[in-house]
């Protein structure tokens, strides 16, 4: 329709507010990580991100500008998440339970925590688990922020942060007084580099 | 093996390296490319909230 597709394109900037669902594509990388990462299945990934964002765009009036839509958003996903396992057992790992670590395969020479060992650890968490460790210590919400999004007390998102924590490094076994490998930021950097992602 | 497990505090150095890992997942996570079925459904959204007496989904391309 126009010769000046991008440079006209609408912006949401805060001195032009516009319809908040103009923001919705840009937390779409963030939905479907979340979402792997709960249902640990892209396939199921996928479909719950797509339920999400219908919802949420339905709810946009309840949205309140100015807040955190990524956290509103979030809810929205985890909420439709547990009805959804509750109805349709969403929360089927694949066969294996390692489909998602495909996408981090790395030889694990030299005995190095591998992204791929890493997934696999992560997968065995409890839905519960692998919330909180996304929501804190992955997106970067703070435990207030993460206890308003799950419904729960702030100190019951520390606490669960922590058994998540423990949990992890058992099912890894960095709990065995080895040098504990990520304590190395050149070797993380390699490892994020060379980490090959499947299609 | 497991001898020390009773011992075994929420450390600052294991949690570093956890968060370091899940920082790296994640973002390998976030990476991954949009597939275009959400474009599409976001356009189907908007044309259907643009035209909400139709119920159809023939919006106006």
């Amino acid at each position: 329709m126009s010769a000046y597709s991008k440079a006209d394109m609408p912006k949401s900037t805060p001195e032009n507010p516009m319809d908040p669902r103009e923001e919705l594509p840009h937390h779409l990388p963030a939905m479907r990580a979340f979402a792997i990462s709960l249902t640990r299945n892209m396939a199921a990934a996928d479909d719950l991100v797509q339920d999400a964002i219908v919802k949420a765009w339905s709810s946009f009036d309840k949205f309140e500008p100015g807040t955190n839509m990524r956290a509103w958003l979030f809810t929205i996903l985890r909420n439709t998440f547990y009805s959804g396992v509750r109805k349709r057992r969403r929360d089927m790992p694949d066969p294996d339970g390692v489909h998602t670590a495909s996408l981090f395969e790395k030889p694990a020479h030299d005995g190095r925590l591998a992204m791929n060992d890493f997934m696999v650890a992560f997968n065995q968490l409890s839905p519960v688990h692998r919330e909180v460790l996304i929501l804190v210590g992955a997106s970067g919400f703070s435990y207030e922020e993460a206890a308003e999004m799950t419904g729960v007390a702030v100190g019951t998102v520390k606490s669960r942060a922590s058994r998540a924590r423990l949990r992890l490094a058992e099912l890894l076994k960095l709990d065995e007084g080895e040098e504990l490998v990520g304590s190395d930021p050149s070797t993380m950097a390699v490892m994020s580099r060379s980490a090959v992602r499947a299609a | 093996m497991l001898g020390r497990m009773s011992d075994k505090k929420d450390k600052p150095a294991l949690r570093n390296t956890i968060e370091e890992n899940l920082r790296k997942v994640y973002q390998e996570m976030m990476d991954e490319e949009v597939p275009d079925r959400f474009k599409q459904l976001l356009a189907q959204l908007k044309e259907a909230q643009n035209a909400p007496a139709d119920d159809g989904g023939e919006g106006v391309k």
